[in-house]
């Protein structure tokens, strides 16, 4: 794994002979916010920030997003047959990615692309053309707890490049092969800056206190987790507005509808969330999951027993912390799941 | 590589109503492209999104056999927007076809065992289409002896009439088709499921049950086959629940770790014994 050096002046040129292929997008800070914005230069990049508000879970699997389309027009032979939208059209490079982000995406990997009867082609083709250099975390946030649920501040999973910011200077460490390819006209690292990065790591990864344990939801059977008291405790104070699934980098649910205007229609597919009601409502009228502690239980359940038994071991979290932070009424995952986890008061 | 949104393209090729309320209606399908109809390989127990663009797509179990030839039958009952839309259309339209989707009835494992059918309502169909698969000549030796008991309220809403004719007329099945109440002219059983499943008194050895019916139906019918001897793993079911991409992945019709699309709809009774009722 060959570590490269960037001094950060030189960063319009690398970014210029980047934009040659790709389309280029970084967090940048709009109105406050820190979303993820179409690069046009290197210098508009910026280095010094805890994370961008929304997860760059868009790029693949977009809040809206268009699958198929047809002409709607009954009286002729083809009017009514759906055809597939076309794939992107140009590859795309998500720079500075934050590693629980890019982690996130391998998890979701285990989800759309699970086998061959059931591959997601929109999502296949978006991660196939698009290449992530990732930001080390030197300075996580109180929310983070990354380094408890497989993943951490310089965590490479998912990655092609991984860059430390030292200062005046990056380090890049190729990681992928695509990732390589890139780094391959820059300087060498020299041990002193190897060094430094190494340091860094070992600094962040210290700087995350604040974690969740998960060996009693892991031995335990399902029921015996979906069936504990503390969920009567969970649930009551939330009020079911779904924010928590929208920022989450691993929340994947999604909804298809269809839509028509005139003589065009399309199928589409929306972000849904396990929050709402109508999200398991039959049409007999009947709802397996008819009430508020139904579906909290569910999120958590999902992301921390369900999706461990059914992706070998993936959590359903990456300890971003985004729900923490946006939740209006204070639920705190890492309560949660530690409550979840506790040993049983009869 | 296959796109698992994009449906086949299908026509109606037949539409009959199915019971006397009208309010179930049997359609059969063929595919427009004959390599449409070579993909779309499936077995008894599965299901299929029928997609009609412009208004959405329903998940409805597969009612006809693969031993019946290359068209697809589904029997829909009104409900929503998407079935409401399908009984108004007619012979000759065209609409769409995703799937085979979910598992079917383990009919490997089933081979050299007896076979008891419990069916309620019009979730007969996949159950439908696993009698005609085992009653077919190249596979009825492979299984024991098959007993079929099916009910539905009345005379009239019982589905696939003249064939439930055709197979009491059969030695090599013992069918018991059963309504709610006395009506004039039947000659056949009266009662509900579970008290028909009580006097046929089917015997658990090397036997498998299917069970099909309306959550009331299964219910009362557990304690019967319970008091006989049956144990959780001889008892398959299958589930419905809301469904979208029907593939796994939209997340909306787990019970537990499992999605009713994706890892079922067919699930032993053991295995629902330890997860969350949540369908």
């Amino acid at each position: 794994m060959a570590e490269k050096i960037l001094k950060k002046e030189e960063l319009d040129d690398f970014v210029a002979r980047l934009k040659s292929k790709y389309r280029i997008y970084a967090p940048l800070e709009k109105g406050g916010e820190w979303e993820w914005s179409e690069v046009e230069q290197g210098k508009d990049l910026t280095f010094d920030f805890f994370n961008s508000s929304l997860s760059p879970k868009k790029f693949f699997f977009p809040q809206t997003e268009c699958l198929m389309h047809f002409r709607n027009d009954p009286h002729e032979e083809k009017g009514m047959l759906m055809e597939a939208e076309a794939g992107l059209d140009q590859p795309r490079l998500l720079f500075n990615i934050r590693p629980c982000d890019a982690k996130a995406l391998t998890v979701l990997d285990k989800v759309f692309e699970r086998d061959e009867e059931s591959m997601d082609v929109y999502w296949k083709d978006k991660r196939e053309k698009t290449v992530l250099i990732g930001l080390a975390c030197t300075d996580p946030c109180p929310t983070c707890f990354c380094t408890s649920v497989n993943c951490g501040p310089h965590h490479e999973e998912g990655l092609d490049v991984l860059q430390v910011d030292l200062g005046d200077r990056l380090l890049l460490r190729g990681i992928s092969e695509k990732g390589e390819q890139l780094l391959k006209d820059l300087d060498q690292a020299g041990t002193e800056d190897s060094q430094a990065a190494a340091d860094q790591k070992k600094e962040a990864e210290g700087s995350i206190t604040s974690g969740v344990e998960m060996d009693r939801i892991d031995s335990r059977q399902t029921l015996e987790v979906y069936d504990q008291a503390m969920w009567d405790r969970v649930y009551e104070s939330c009020i079911n507005c779904g924010t928590c699934t929208f920022y989450c980098p691993t929340c994947h649910c999604f909804d298809i509808q269809d839509e028509t205007q005139g003589e065009y229609g399309r199928r589409v597919r929306n972000w849904d969330t396990c929050m709402s009601w109508l999200f398991t409502h039959h049409t007999s009228g009947h709802n397996p999951r008819g009430t508020k502690k139904d579906r909290v239980r569910q999120r958590f359940m999902h992301k921390f027993k369900y999706m461990p038994i059914k992706l070998e071991g993936s959590i359903g979290c990456v300890g971003c912390g985004r729900c923490t932070q946006r939740c209006p009424v204070n639920i705190d995952v890492r309560d949660v799941v530690n409550s979840m986890n506790e040993e049983h008061v009869e | 590589m296959k796109n698992p949104y994009l449906p086949y393209p299908v026509r109606i090729s037949k539409v009959e109503i199915a019971t006397e309320d009208k309010t179930l209606r049997t359609f059969e399908f063929e595919f427009l492209n004959r390599e449409d109809a070579a993909a779309f390989t499936y077995l008894p127990g599965q299901f299929a999104e029928l997609s009609i663009p412009g208004f959405g797509e329903a998940p409805i179990g597969i009612a006809s056999s693969p031993t019946e030839g290359d068209h697809l039958t589904f029997t829909v009952s009104r409900a929503g927007k998407v079935t409401t839309r399908l009984h108004n259309m007619e012979q000759g339209d065209v609409m769409g076809v995703r799937g085979p989707l979910g598992h079917p009835y383990p009919l490997k494992d089933m081979k050299g065992k007896n076979i008891v059918i419990l069916a309620g309502g019009y979730a007969v169909t996949t159950l439908r289409s696993t009698m005609i698969w085992l009653l077919h000549p190249e596979n009825r030796d492979n299984y024991g002896e098959i007993t079929f008991i099916y009910g539905a309220r009345t005379p009239g809403m019982l589905l696939y009439r003249e064939t439930l004719e055709e197979w009491d007329q059969r030695s090599d099945v013992k069918t018991y088709i059963t309504i709610d109440n006395e009506v004039e002219g039947w000659d056949k059983y009266v009662g509900f499921v579970p008290q028909i499943a009580d006097q046929v008194s089917p015997e658990p050895d090397n036997a498998v049950a299917l069970i099909c019916g309306p959550p009331i139906m299964i219910k009362f019918t557990q304690p019967v086959l319970d008091k006989m001897g049956w144990t959780g793993d001889q008892i398959i079911m299958s589930l419905e629940n809301r469904m979208k991409c029907g593939i796994g992945i939209c997340g909306r019709c787990n019970v537990g770790p499992y999605y009713v699309c994706k890892d079922g709809p067919v699930f032993t009774k053991a295995q629902l014994d330890e997860l969350p009722k949540e369908y």
